[in-house]
């Protein structure tokens, strides 16, 4: 028996199905959820992926937050239930207070979308044990509201808790995709909850899983590695 | 029938860069001395029966868990007086 990894559609999701994808070729079974059903289906961990759920309107993720799906994945996710947001999902992971902070339209107020460049600050969490503390990897971004902000308080918490996942890698040149893209408070791209089974990260790993295709390289491989490895020895 | 304004304004330390790019435009467009702008949402809600204190709170109650995010945002809740008096 693999692990079975639920992937949450919205109305207005984009990358459900590459996420379903990167599940499957992690060696995962990927099983699709539906935003008006409150059953999990019984997976062991579930995916918030990207796009634009209820058309971003109110503020992005705002709605989505409400719908019954989501009423499980909270519920179960205070329980344990290992929650990845990826963009979109980052969003309504904030929005339902599951992780701290709020996402904001990126500072430039121009939608963005590059390989960019991302240093791992933590490798305790539920998702990225793959990968080690310090490694950089490059991975797609394309966002509108990506401007992570929290007051001074969280922002210290979440530091000195090493909750902050990952981060932009300030230095280099933009057009190699270094830099903070969107004005993100301590160029912060993802971060986790205390238990560390709740991730959320702007940009996308489900578009980096073959040599083929994206950034020609799987550093978002590791992410669904993670999981599976947590869950198979779990 | 009432109707009850939500103003929801994100907080005065959270930068907004639409605001920003709204106060530069105003010179090209004549207009001096305006130092600062900040953009808002309005929410026009149309109440049925008497807007009272209960009333009231339970639309401060939806401002609060879902018309504003209260990690970035500030709302205020008030009853729109003039359309009551065109009545």
């Amino acid at each position: 028996m693999t692990a079975r990894i639920g992937v949450v559609t919205f109305p207005g999701s984009l990358d459900d199905r590459d996420t379903q994808r990167a599940v499957r070729l992690a060696g995962a079974e990927p099983v699709a959820l539906w935003h008006k059903d409150k059953d999990l289906k019984q997976v062991d961990a579930v995916v918030l992926p990207g796009g634009f759920s209820y058309g971003d309107y109110l503020r992005a993720g705002a709605i989505s937050r409400f719908s019954p799906v989501m009423e499980t994945v909270i519920e179960q996710a205070k329980a344990g239930l290992p929650v990845l947001g990826i963009c979109n999902g980052f969003q309504v992971l904030t929005e339902a207070h599951l992780l701290p902070g709020a996402m904001l339209g990126n500072d430039h107020l121009h939608f963005i979308c590059r390989d960019q460049k991302l240093r791992v600050e933590s490798a305790e969490t539920f998702w990225t044990s793959d990968f080690r503390a310090g490694q950089e990897i490059n991975i797609p971004l394309k966002n509108m509201d990506g401007r992570y902000v929290a007051d001074e308080y969280t922002l210290d918490k979440l530091e000195a808790e090493g909750r902050v996942v990952f981060r932009y890698v300030a230095r280099g040149e933009a057009a190699h995709g270094y830099g903070n893209p969107n004005g993100s408070l301590r160029d912060i791209a993802g971060i986790t909850n205390e238990a560390g089974n709740v991730v959320g990260l702007m940009p996308h790993p489900e578009h980096a899983v073959e040599p083929l295709i994206g950034t020609g390289r799987t550093d978002g491989l590791p992410f669904f590695t993670s999981i599976l490895k947590k869950l198979v020895n779990a | 029938m009432a109707r009850v304004v939500v103003d929801v304004m994100l907080k005065p330390e959270i930068l907004d860069p639409q605001g920003q790019a709204v106060q530069r435009a105003l010179p090209r467009l004549g207009f001096e001395g305006i130092s600062d702008v900040r953009q808002g949402k309005r929410f026009e809600l149309e109440v049925e029966g008497p807007v009272d204190e209960a009333a009231l709170g339970r639309i401060r109650d939806l401002a609060e868990s879902f018309l504003a995010n209260t990690v970035i945002e500030d709302f205020t809740v008030r009853v729109d007086e003039v359309a009551e008096a065109a009545k």
